[in-house]
């Protein structure tokens, strides 16, 4: 396959940053989507060029670290990771627009890698349980049913890769929050902080940058891992509910 | 041994949730009053004494319990607040998202998602701007269409009878009903209905039940009237 890319460049978080236009040739259709950029990049290297950075690990659709916009399509065309993009969903003579996540929340720091930590810190503010160490507790102790677990699983699914964020049109980073207080929040030992959580969750969100959510659902339509919008009404109306408790 | 917990955390701005609720809430009102001031209009088509003998009625409502013109201006108050709270969480809303990428995509997919979020700003604040224009024309008569009439009734003959009043008219329906369309569904959301994907369908289909007899509802006696199908 013989494609043409157009990559955003920004040499860091400071540089203002454009798009570049590389010829790229001999793209197998088996390909993954990373593996026709380290293709590109070994061609950089080779002429002496800076390669383009951009993010990986687990190259298995697993870990949440990939993820670049495609076409204007957070993952690009196919519903899952980009790392589990393959060539095959893109024709010959293809011109490809690659850009990073754009969100004020998430900076780049260089080409495509965005910074995240906003995301940490949103877990760090009460994307989990506390509890003391010490031996495991019989795994029958604490019963949980089914459709409650079931559910927990679902929203437990979410990689954290921010392809919600991306595609949103205002940038909130609500589908991925709602997931992680759902998961919590189906458990018994999620109950006592639910509360707490929402409200330091919701809280930091916020003072980090992220938009509000208008409800789209772009984001649910993004997410390699399918979390359905109704993780975001159960986080409000979480919150709802701790307003009360608190008044 | 200590533990640390997760605490309420601290407080800088208000959550865009609560703003959001804010939105839902008032929004909710106006679909209230909306839908009892389309079953009004309607009274057109039992004739121009039916319309009239209504639009003095709402003056009268409650009385003895309330003064003349008591329920009217409860209503008017409670509108009045509900939409300054709602254009104001929604200008606030539209600033914060508006900062949250600064920087746009070179090309960006989701067409529809961003007609719907542009109809419901931009067809927000023309709704806002036609409300004004709707109340000088019907409520204080400062707006003269088609002559001066005493009644009611011969105000809104008179004044659909002129294609462009006609046309501002059905235009505001249209913005209404794509308000409507998303809001509602909007609205269920933020107040966590959404709790399934069997409650996600019912949402959906209530909100466009409701936009479709609210649209019907609204652009039939202007119609109508234009036409000369009433009496």
């Amino acid at each position: 396959m013989r494609l043409t890319l157009k990559i955003w460049r920004q040499s860091g978080p400071s540089d203002k940053g454009g798009a570049v236009t590389y010829p790229i040739e001999g793209v197998s259709e088996d390909m993954s989507f990373l593996e026709m950029l380290d293709v590109l990049n070994e061609g950089l290297i080779a002429k002496g060029e800076e390669p383009v950075a951009f993010d990986s690990d687990c190259r298995e659709g697993i870990c949440g670290m990939c993820g670049v916009m495609i076409n204007g399509e957070a993952h690009g065309p196919e519903r899952t990771t980009t790392c589990q993009l393959h060539m095959r969903s893109f024709r010959d003579g293809d011109e490809i627009v690659i850009e990073p996540w754009r969100a004020d929340a998430f900076p780049v720091i260089k080409d495509l890698c965005v910074d995240r930590g906003s995301f940490d810190r949103i877990i760090q503010a009460g994307g989990y349980i506390s509890a003391n160490t010490g031996s495991a507790p019989d795994a029958h102790a604490t019963p949980v049913p089914k459709s409650q677990a079931d559910r927990a699983f679902m929203a437990a699914e979410c990689i954290g890769c921010g392809a919600c964020v991306a595609a949103c049109p205002n940038a909130s980073g609500m589908l991925f929050m709602g997931a992680k207080i759902t998961h919590l929040g189906e458990f018994p030992q999620g109950q006592p902080e639910r509360d707490a959580r929402v409200l330091s969750m919701t809280a930091q969100h916020d003072e980090e940058g992220f938009g509000g959510c208008t409800n789209l659902g772009e984001c649910s339509r993004a997410c390699p891992k399918g979390i359905p919008l109704n993780v975001i009404s159960q986080m409000n109306s979480d919150l709802l509910r701790a307003q009360r408790h608190q008044a | 041994m200590a533990t640390s917990t997760i605490s309420a955390g601290k407080r800088p701005r208000t959550r865009s949730i609560l703003l959001k609720t804010v939105m839902a809430v008032t929004g909710l009102i106006f679909v209230g009053f909306i839908l009892a001031h389309m079953y009004g209009n309607l009274m057109i088509f039992a004739g121009e004494d039916s319309f009239n003998e209504y639009a003095h009625h709402l003056r009268e409502f409650g009385t003895p319990m309330l003064p003349e013109s008591g329920f009217l201006w409860i209503m008017r108050i409670t509108l009045l607040v509900s939409v300054v709270l709602h254009a104001a969480s929604a200008f606030i809303l539209w600033g914060r998202a508006g900062k949250a990428r600064s920087v746009r995509y070179i090309q960006r997919r989701g067409e529809w998602a961003t007609f719907v979020k542009r109809s419901m700003r931009w067809g927000g604040v023309a709704l806002l701007v036609f409300v004004v224009f709707h109340l000088l024309h019907f409520t204080t008569h400062t707006i003269n269409i088609g002559g001066t009439h005493d009644t009611p009734a011969g105000r809104l003959v008179a004044s659909f009878g002129v294609w462009w009043a006609v046309l501002i008219y059905l235009f505001a329906v249209a913005c209404l009903g794509m308000h409507l369309l998303h809001g509602i569904w909007s609205a269920g959301m933020t107040l966590g209905l959404n709790t399934s994907l069997d409650m996600a369908e019912r949402l959906r289909l209530v909100s466009i039940l409701v936009t479709v007899v609210v649209v019907v509802g609204f652009a039939l006696p202007p119609v109508a009237i234009f036409l000369g199908l009433i009496p």
